[in-house]
């Protein structure tokens, strides 16, 4: 009970008398590079237990070790880290820096600045932002902004489209999006240089006006400039991939690349085909709407032996190929002829088609000021100022006060001097702004330091009253783009089961009228819609109810007549009802109940 | 009933007729009349239309509003307040017609002579609360010797005013033994079991021993009236069934927000009522302005087969007249067998059932029928 009980990489390896102290001389140990630094170890004093860890896939992060309240990191070994003279890796030999895990973390007690480091803390930051994670580490002056926006701007960095991966052009993803001319932004993290972030840049520096713009920007929307749009704004590349595999069937048979023979069940007409070479694979750069054929491939029938015509067993072969989705184009990119896993011939072909910005896709600057495209205008009608320039994007005032986006604010007006001198104003979390220092380069250059414009009307040429608030932001275009979501139907795909109509944009579904809906007809009384809703628009179907035993008739067409298979009645009346009510009735049958129906004249 | 009035009753309910008779006063005849024609007028639009789906309304006047009610249980800080369950805990409690709400809580208002004194009052409270043995003495069990120890701390027991040697009393009148030793201020019991489990069961029946107060009730505090004429209780835990028939008590004002207890002590009629103003409670403490209406049909609703029912499976949706509705719930399985068993058929005169089936349904447009000579 006494002693401390020991654990290797969650194993319990023994006791020891001390754990505390184990535990100090270990880490000493580690400074002075005589345990590997890799090595973590935490002490529990409440169940005194000491824990190391030496085994993987535990993240750890940077901190400067602080000896009896002083960093052990001094203006010496600053210097020689200047001139190059040390590295990073000789201040964790030395034991001035160390990595620590969530384990070891909880015996710490860590300073953010060196100017706060007192007696009692084991550690320093090595920068008060590191406290942030690297995505969140790339949103600037995130200490401007409210928690909340924070946290959206670091979802939605993930969903920008930029240069996702400079092999791009080699890959074969699903999906993917490449933007035409992504830039570095203007605010950059010292974060986002480390991690490279400016060499895989998603979004663009663009001109920003926050006004509202004849209720086109209500609710979050933005105007975007067209002339911006046609110069090349938000522009990206999107890319899907097919795949068909030649896969093979228990009985020696197997699917077949080529071009399907008229003959074949379910030949979808030559006219789908057009693009296929004699392989039965699509040439690259032929441009093709939903519904083409991409690979052509056709399979063995579903159950063998079909007994044919002149009871001769028939071969016939089921049209299988891989087609474009419905509703989509584009461009053959490039298709590639390889091998699965397991052996089969596999085929992938990947379509690229330009997605311009348009009404409905989303963009978001870097402070979770999200919006959607209210309205491209063209660039006549679009505000200007005294030297003529008018902005790329429209913002709504309305989206900043109760949000809080400081930062927002404050990128504006910093991207703004930036673009205008060059000058780097650092947007790091937590490091001191250079305030006065933008105002001195807006002024110098003949604009006003709080950022604010006298404007035009682009319809009226009138003096715009307010003074409009520009300045140049990175904006990102979100992968949630219009042209892939869109969707109506007013006839479509049922499915088999159910009679019902197919959920889904992909099966060109229908919207659901659930039940919250069904119960607002219900409220209101609307008796006769309802049933259009639900039956008329839906499942309808006429079936044959036999009067006397009340069970489902048939109808014999080719004798011209109607009885019950159940008691061979005649008797028999059409009856309005819905095919999944029908099918209930099979159902229940199947669960040895046997419903009946009784008629009754419709009063 | 006089001359115009009375030309009403059976049109107006007589609730109102009375109220108007008040109101009338000094009015001339031909006055009284008009005022009669105008409030049958205003009685007669005020009436829901035939067909008017009010179910569905209420569940959706109650439902739209609260979905602004938060999950927030609110505590209220200082000693003087019991911690209640509020906003959607409280009212899911409500419907669901739990045994026990999380937080039973009891009102007496006491008799108009002894509400005045304070003092009287908290002493009175605190004789209600229900106290056990535990609190006033250490019981342990000896297993070598099988013998149970009661060690009592003395100052406890005084500071609550109970005397030693009935409390001793008390413990053998319950226990049904005579203890061993009854020295000083312990007490010594050789039960006589001789397996480990019964002694401790042995034990535990002294732990709970009732010394005094009223069982059920954990804790009562005392507050001003609101008329300011005097004290009364509000206590965490109930009885009604006990309290009411303390003689200090005021028997009609006993108020218990355990729906289930009213019904069982006070009957049908004061359940529905404490279901309204239980939910009223509720939705007002949200802030929620809902029509007083939709609550009583709610409460109509879990009332009107003659005993208090919940709302779910157990009680209203789970005994509905349709096959089809039962089974469209809940335990679509059960309800179609057990139809099928008993050879039930659906009249379909619901709404469920009618729309499951494909037909219009009996509400609103649907409800009007063609007719036909024969």
């Amino acid at each position: 009970m006494e002693e401390s009980s020991v654990y290797i990489n969650g194993k319990l390896v023994g006791f020891h008398e001390n754990g505390k102290e184990l535990v100090d001389n270990i880490r000493k140990k580690r400074r002075a590079s005589e345990l590997p630094i890799e090595l973590n170890v935490a002490y529990y004093p409440d169940v005194d237990e000491v824990y190391i860890n030496v085994d993987g896939g535990r993240a750890r992060r940077p901190l400067i070790v602080v000896q009896d309240g002083k960093s052990l990191l001094t203006e010496k070994h600053c210097e020689a880290l200047q001139k190059g003279k040390i590295a990073w890796d000789d201040l964790l030999k030395e034991g001035v820096a160390e990595y620590l895990d969530a384990e070891e973390e909880e015996n710490a007690y860590i300073a953010t600045t060196n100017e706060a480091v007192n007696d009692e803390h084991t550690h320093v930051e090595v920068h008060p932002s590191l406290i942030l994670g690297v995505i969140t580490s790339a949103a600037p002056f995130p200490e401007h902004n409210s928690a909340p926006r924070v946290t959206m701007a670091s979802a939605m960095l993930k969903q920008a489209l930029g240069l996702y991966q400079s092999n791009f052009n080699v890959r074969m993803d699903t999906q993917a999006h490449v933007m035409h001319y992504p830039q570095v932004p203007l605010a950059l993290t010292k974060q986002s240089r480390i991690i490279g972030a400016h060499r895989r840049p998603a979004g663009q520096n663009l001109v920003v006006a926050i006004m509202p713009f004849y209720g086109y920007n209500m609710e979050d929307a933005i105007i975007l400039n067209k002339a911006s749009v046609e110069r090349g704004i938000g522009r990206t590349m999107f890319y899907r991939t097919y795949t068909a595999e030649e896969r093979r069937y228990p009985g020696g048979q197997k699917d077949r690349f080529e071009l399907p023979n008229p003959e074949i069940q379910g030949f979808r007409g030559e006219e789908a085909y057009r693009f296929l070479g004699e392989d039965g694979i699509i040439n690259p750069e032929a441009e093709i709407v939903g519904g083409d054929v991409l690979i052509g491939k056709t399979s063995p029938p579903r159950f063998l032996e079909e007994v044919g015509e002149l009871s001769m067993i028939e071969e016939k072969r089921r049209e299988n190929s891989v087609i474009l989705r419905h509703g989509e184009s584009g461009t053959v990119d490039a298709v590639m002829i390889t091998e699965a896993p397991t052996g089969n011939k596999l085929v992938k072909a990947r379509v690229r088609t330009q997605k311009i910005p348009e009404i409905g896709d989303k963009f978001a600057s870097r402070h979770g000021q999200k919006g959607v495209v209210g309205l491209i205008v063209p660039q006549y009608d679009m505000p200007f100022n005294e030297q003529g320039i008018s902005p790329d994007i429209i913002m709504n005032p309305h989206a900043v006060p109760s949000r809080m986006t400081v930062g927002h604010v404050l990128e504006i007006i910093g991207g703004k001097a930036k673009s205008l001198s060059g000058k780097d104003f650092d947007p790091t979390a937590f490091e001191p702004t250079d305030y006065e220092g933008m105002k001195r380069v807006l002024l110098e250059n003949g604009f006003r330091p709080n950022g604010k414009e006298v404007m035009y009307d682009g319809k009226t040429g009138q003096k715009i009253t307010a003074e409009i608030f520009v300045g140049v932001t990175y904006y990102q275009r979100l992968k949630h783009l219009v042209s892939n979501k869109m969707h109506a139907r007013s006839r479509g795909p049922v499915q088999i089961l159910t009679r019902q109509p197919t959920e889904g944009r992909a099966r060109d579904g229908g919207l659901r009228f659930g039940e919250m809906e069904r119960d607002t007809l219900i409220g209101h009384g609307a008796s006769m819609l309802l049933l259009e809703r639900l039956l008329k628009e839906s499942d309808l179907v006429v079936e044959l109810v036999c009067e006397k035993c009340g069970s489902i008739a048939v109808e014999d067409q080719i004798r011209k007549k109607k009885y019950c298979p159940v008691c061979d009645s005649t008797d028999v009346q059409p009856v309005e009802m819905s095919y999944a009510f029908k099918l209930l009735l099979n159902e229940l049958r199947a669960l040895d109940i046997s419903p009946k129906l009784k008629l009754e004249d419709r009063a | 009933m006089t001359k115009p009035f009375d030309d009403y009753k059976g049109k107006l309910p007589e609730l109102i007729l009375t109220e108007l008779e008040e109101a009338a006063k000094g009015l001339k005849m031909p006055e009284a009349r008009k005022m009669l024609a105008k409030a049958l007028e205003q009685y007669e639009n005020n009436q829901a239309e035939p067909g008017e789906a009010v179910g569905i309304v209420a569940a959706q006047s109650i439902g739209e509003p609260g979905t602004q009610m938060t999950m927030r249980t609110f505590h209220y800080a200082g000693v003087a307040e019991l911690a209640v369950p509020q906003g959607l805990p409280r009212f899911i409690e409500i419907v669901d017609l739990r045994r026990e709400p999380r937080m039973p809580i009891m009102e007496i208002h006491l008799k108009e002579k002894a509400r005045g004194d304070e003092k009287a009052v908290i002493a009175f409270a605190e004789s209600l609360e229900d106290v056990e043995m535990s609190q006033f003495a250490d019981i342990e069990e000896n297993f070598s010797k099988q013998t149970v120890a009661v060690r009592f701390k003395e100052e406890k027991l005084e500071e609550h005013g109970i005397d030693m040697e009935e409390a001793k009393k008390q413990i053998e009148r319950e226990v049904r033994r005579r203890a061993k030793e009854r020295e000083g201020a312990s007490l010594v019991f050789e039960p006589g079991f001789s397996t480990l489990r019964s002694l401790r069961r042995f034990a535990d029946r002294i732990k709970e021993v009732k010394l005094c107060g009223i069982k059920g009730i954990r804790k009562a505090i005392v507050l001003p009236e609101k008329d300011g004429s005097g004290w009364f209780i509000k206590t965490d835990g109930t009885n009604i069934k006990a309290v009411m028939e303390l003689p200090e008590v005021d028997p009609t004002t006993v108020y218990s927000n355990n729906v289930r207890e009213v019904e069982e002590v006070l009957g049908l009629e004061a359940a529905r009522n404490a279901l309204i103003k239980e939910a009223k409670l509720v939705l007002d403490g949200q802030g929620l302005n809902v029509n007083p209406r939709h609550v009583m049909l709610v409460a109509d609703v879990m009332c009107y087969e003659g005993e208090v029912k919940a709302i779910g499976r157990q009680g209203v949706s789970g005994s509905k007249a349709s096959v089809f509705a039962r089974a469209a719930f809940e335990e679509t399985v059960k309800h179609l067998h057990n139809a099928s068993i008993k050879g039930h058929s659906d009249n379909l005169s619901g709404i469920t059932e009618n729309i499951i089936i494909g037909q219009t349904i009996p509400v609103g447009t649907g409800l009007v029928k063609l007719g036909m000579k024969e």
